[in-house]
C-alpha cells in the first residue's frame, strides 16, 4: 500500500497522524477543566443548581474527552523513540528532561486527583472535591507549558552546545526553557484552548436553544461561551500578531511560506489574501493581494522592505503550498471567532441572546472552528519549521532512526485504523452525550448518599 | 565513582519502572481476568475496583518513557526501534483498554466490543511488556550508538516465556487485588484463582531464572561466583518465603496478605533482573554511563525528581485511601 514512499516519508505521516488527533483531546481537556472549576466554585460560591447540572453535565464529556488524551498521549511519549531514534538519542539530554517535568509536575496532578473529581464528590466533601477538580485544571496548564516550552526550544532552541557525541547539551535551562518563542506559542495555544471549547460548549448551547429556548441551564452555558468569544477572540487576535511578528523575528522562512512570499519586496510588500501557490515557478497564481498591506502588519511601515523565499536556499525551504493555506484557514476561522463575538454582545446588550434564531444556527455551525482552526494553526508552525527538526540545527531528514519502510508504512496503517475505530467510536459517544440537553433525566447514577446510607 | 548521578538515576528508573510494573500490573491483571467475570455485577464491580487509580498507574509508563528520554537517552534510542513491533502493539493494546472504562458505560449494543478490548487490550500489553523484558535479558545488538538488529530478534521461545510469565503474574497481582476489594462468590473465585495463578507464577519464574544465566555467559559469574553469590542467594530465599506466605494467607482467607505477597514477589523477581543487567542498561553492551545523558540534564532532572516523587507518592496514595474498602455493588459509575 505504501510502495515508493521512503521510510522518512512514513515516519513524518506517522507523526503527523498520531499528533493531530492527539492535540484536539488535550486542548479540549484544558478547556474544559477550567470551565468545570469555574462551573463547580459558582455552584459552592452561590448554590445555585444550574451550576452543578453544568458541571455533571459536563464532566461525562470530559471524562471520555480526557480518557482518549491519556491513551494517545501514552503513545506520543514513545513516538520519539519507535522512528525518530537518532532525533531522541541527539535531543534527548534537552527535550527529555523537559517532557519529564511535565510527567512529574502535570499528568500525575491530573491522574491523581481525576479520579476524586469524577467520582468522590460524596466520598471527601465539597471542599476537597473542589480542590481536587482545581488541580485537575492546573494539571492541564501546566501540561500545556511544559510541552510549548518543548516545542518552543525545537522552533527556536536556545541555551545548549553540542557534545563530541552530536547530542545537544544543555548550558542553561533558563534559556531553553523560556526561549525564544514560548512565551508567545504559550498564550497563542493555551487562548486556542479556551476558544475552541467555548465555541464547542456555544455550539452545544446552540442545538438545544433551537428546539427549547426556555432551559435554563442551556441558557446559562450559552451566555457563558459567548462571553468567552467575546472577551478572548480579540485577545486572541492580538496574541497571535505578537506570535507571528516573534516568528518573522526567529523563523523568517516560514513567515515567507505563511504570506506566499516567494519573492522579495524592497519597498513594501503586498498582503496576498487569495491565491493559488506555484511552488514549481515559485509564485503564486491568481494572487489577490492589498499592495504594501503586509509591510505594514509586520513591520508596521508601508515602505519598508521584506525579504522572500528568494534568499532562502532551496534546501532550507518549508513546503509553501501547505502552509500558506493552513495560515490562511486560522486566519478565516479567528476572525469569524470575532465577528461571532460582537454579534453576541450586540445581541446581549438588545436582550434577544436567547432569542436570535440566526445566532444559535451560527454558533452550532461554529461548534468544532476552534479546532479547525487549532489544527490549522498547529499545521502551520509545524510544516513551517521543516525541514528541520530542530530549526536551524538538525534536519529531519537526519532524525530518523533505523527503521525500515514496510516497518513504519504497517504500523502507520495499524495506527490509522486503531484511531480511526477507537477515537470514531469516542467522538460517537460524545456526541451522544451532547444530544441529550443539560436538564434532561439522566438515566444514569443513583445519588450515592443512599448507597452510604444502605 | 559509585554514586554519581548515572547510578543514581538508574536507581531511580528502576523504582519507577517497579512502580508501573507493580500498579498498572494490578490493573491489567483485573482486565486479563475480566473473562471469567460470571455476572454484569462482577463486571461492574472489577471495573469500578480500578477505575479511580488506572490512569494514574499508567502515568508511571509515561514516566518510564519520558524519564528513559531525559536520562538514558541513548538506551532509549535503542530499545525502542529494536522492540519496535511489541510496542507498537503494547500502544495499541493500552488504547482499547484505556478507553474501555468510559466507553463501557456509554452504550448497550457495542458494550461487548469495549469488554473484549477490555481484556484482550489488558492480556496482551502485559504480554508484550513480558517479551520486552525477555528480549532485553537476551540482548541487543547495538553497533555505532544504534540498533543493529533485525525487525524480529526479539521473538524467542525465552521471551514468549517471559511474556507469558508476565501475563501469570499480572493476572495474579489483579486476582489478590480483587480479593482484597470484594466480597462472596467473586472473592471465593479470585481465592482459587489466585491459588492456581500463584502456582504457574512462581513456576514460571523458576524456569526463567534457571534459563536467564544461560542467555549470557555474564550472567552466570554474577548469579554464581563467589563472593557474589552468597549476596545473590537472597533472592531464591526471599522467593521461597514468599511462597510460603502467598499461600498459606490464601488458604487461612487472609484479605490482604496475599495482595502483599504478590507485590513483594515482584519486587524480588525486578531485583533479581536487576542484579543480571547490572552495570548495564542494554545488555549486552551498554552500561548506565554510556547510555546517560550530560550531566546538566542529569542534575536539572534530579531537583525536580527529588522535590516532586515524594509528594506524588503522598497524593497518589491519599487517592487510594479516599477509595478504600470494598468496592460498593450499588455505586454506579459517575
Amino acid at each position: 500500500m505504501f510502495d515508493g514512499f521512503t521510510a522518512e516519508a512514513l515516519a513524518r505521516a506517522q507523526f503527523a497522524f498520531t499528533i493531530s488527533f492527539h492535540i484536539i483531546f488535550p486542548a479540549f481537556s484544558i478547556g474544559l477543566a477550567s470551565f468545570l472549576t469555574v462551573l463547580n466554585g459558582l455552584w459552592l460560591r452561590t448554590q445555585d443548581r444550574t451550576y452543578l447540572t453544568l458541571f455533571e453535565y459536563w464532566k461525562k464529556i470530559f471524562a471520555v474527552v480526557f480518557g482518549m488524551g491519556v491513551v494517545s498521549g501514552i503513545v506520543m511519549s514513545y513516538q520519539f523513540g519507535t522512528n525518530w531514534s537518532v532525533f531522541a538519542d541527539k535531543t534527548g539530554p534537552v527535550l527529555g528532561p523537559l517532557l519529564a517535568y511535565e510527567v512529574l509536575s502535570a499528568f500525575f496532578l491530573e491522574a491523581g486527583f481525576l479520579g476524586i473529581m469524577l467520582f468522590g464528590r460524596e466520598k471527601v466533601g465539597p471542599r476537597l472535591h473542589m480542590f481536587a477538580t482545581a488541580m485537575v485544571a492546573i494539571g492541564t496548564l501546566m501540561s500545556a507549558t511544559w510541552i510549548l516550552s518543548a516545542n518552543s526550544w525545537m522552533q527556536t532552541p536556545a541555551g545548549y552546545s553540542i557534545n563530541e557525541a552530536g547530542q545537544f547539551t544543555p548550558e542553561d535551562w533558563w534559556a531553553i526553557i523560556f526561549n525564544p518563542s514560548f512565551p508567545y506559542r504559550l498564550v497563542h495555544m493555551v487562548l486556542a484552548a479556551f476558544l475552541s471549547t467555548s465555541f464547542a460548549v456555544a455550539g452545544v448551547a446552540g442545538w438545544h436553544l433551537l428546539k427549547d429556548r426556555n432551559n435554563g441551564a442551556t441558557m446559562r452555558m450559552f451566555s457563558m461561551a459567548m462571553w468567552m468569544a467575546a472577551i478572548v477572540a480579540p485577545i486572541q487576535i492580538i496574541a497571535g500578531d505578537a506570535h507571528g511578528l516573534n516568528t518573522l523575528e526567529h523563523q523568517p522562512a516560514k513567515v515567507m511560506a505563511m504570506e506566499g512570499h516567494y519573492e522579495s519586496h524592497p519597498d513594501g510588500a503586498p498582503l496576498i489574501l487569495f491565491g493559488i501557490p506555484n511552488p514549481q515557478e515559485k509564485r503564486i497564481d491568481y494572487a489577490i493581494q492589498i499592495p504594501k498591506l503586509s509591510s505594514l502588519i509586520l513591520k508596521h511601515d508601508l515602505n519598508a522592505p521584506l525579504a522572500g523565499l528568494d534568499t532562502v536556499a532551496d534546501a532550507d525551504e518549508p513546503p509553501v503550498t501547505v502552509v500558506f493555506w493552513s495560515f490562511r484557514i486560522m486566519i478565516a476561522i479567528g476572525f469569524a471567532m470575532l465577528g461571532m463575538g460582537g454579534w453576541s454582545l450586540w445581541r446581549r446588550w438588545r436582550g434577544t441572546l436567547y432569542r436570535d434564531r440566526w445566532l444559535h444556527r451560527v454558533s452550532l455551525l461554529m461548534g468544532p472552528s476552534g479546532f479547525i482552526a487549532l489544527l490549522a494553526g498547529w499545521i502551520t508552525t509545524e510544516v513551517g519549521r521543516q525541514p528541520f527538526t530542530v530549526y536551524g540545527a538538525l534536519r529531519t531528514v537526519d532524525s530518523i532512526g533505523p527503521v525500515d519502510a514496510p516497518a513504519v508504512g504497517a504500523s502507520l496503517l495499524a495506527f490509522i485504523w486503531v484511531y480511526f475505530f477507537v477515537f470514531g467510536a469516542g467522538l460517537f459517544y460524545v456526541f451522544r452525550l451532547m444530544r441529550q440537553a443539560p436538564d434532561a433525566p439522566a438515566p444514569t447514577t443513583p445519588p450515592m448518599t443512599q448507597a452510604v446510607t444502605a | 565513582m559509585l554514586f554519581d548521578l548515572p547510578f543514581i538515576w538508574a536507581g531511580i528508573i528502576a523504582f519507577a519502572v517497579l512502580t508501573y510494573v507493580i500498579l498498572d500490573g494490578f490493573d491489567l491483571g483485573v482486565g486479563i481476568l475480566f473473562p471469567f467475570a460470571k455476572s454484569e455485577q462482577d463486571k461492574d464491580l472489577m471495573m469500578n475496583s480500578i477505575a479511580p487509580v488506572w490512569d494514574g498507574n499508567e502515568t508511571w509508563l509515561i514516566l518510564g518513557g519520558g524519564g528513559l528520554l531525559a536520562v538514558f537517552p541513548l538506551a532509549y534510542a535503542i530499545i525502542l526501534p529494536a522492540l519496535y513491533m511489541p510496542i507498537i502493539t503494547m500502544l495499541l493494546a493500552l488504547i482499547f483498554r484505556g478507553v474501555a472504562f468510559e466507553y463501557r458505560g456509554r452504550t448497550k449494543r457495542w458494550k461487548p466490543v469495549w469488554e473484549v478490548g477490555f481484556a484482550a487490550g489488558s492480556a496482551i500489553a502485559a504480554m508484550m511488556q513480558g517479551i520486552t523484558l525477555g528480549a532485553l535479558v537476551q540482548g541487543i545488538n547495538v553497533v555505532d550508538r544504534a540498533y543493529a538488529g533485525g525487525w524480529w530478534d526479539w521473538l524467542s521461545p525465552f521471551t514468549v516465556l517471559t511474556g507469558l510469565s508476565v501475563v501469570a503474574g499480572y493476572a495474579l497481582l489483579g486476582s489478590t487485588w480483587l480479593i482484597l476489594k470484594t466480597e462472596g462468590a467473586l472473592q471465593q473465585m479470585m481465592r482459587e484463582k489466585a491459588t492456581m495463578l500463584g502456582m504457574i507464577t512462581l513456576a514460571a519464574i523458576g524456569i526463567v531464572s534457571v534459563l536467564t544465566p544461560f542467555q549470557d555467559p555474564v550472567y552466570f559469574q554474577r548469579w554464581f561466583n563467589l563472593p557474589g553469590s552468597l549476596y545473590t542467594m537472597v533472592v531464591p530465599l526471599a522467593m521461597m518465603a514468599l511462597t510460603w506466605l502467598l499461600f498459606s494467607s490464601l488458604k487461612a482467607g487472609h484479605e490482604a496478605r496475599p495482595f502483599i505477597a504478590s507485590l513483594l514477589i515482584f519486587v524480588v523477581s525486578f531485583v533479581g533482573v536487576g542484579i543480571s543487567f547490572y552495570p548495564n542498561i542494554v545488555p549486552p553492551s551498554v552500561s548506565i554511563w554510556e547510555a546517560a545523558a550530560p550531566d546538566s540534564s542529569l542534575r536539572f532532572t534530579l531537583y525536580g525528581t527529588l522535590a516532586l516523587v515524594p509528594l506524588i507518592l503522598g497524593y497518589t496514595g491519599y487517592a487510594y485511601w479516599v477509595f478504600r474498602g470494598k468496592v460498593n455493588p450499588d455505586e454506579g459509575y459517575h
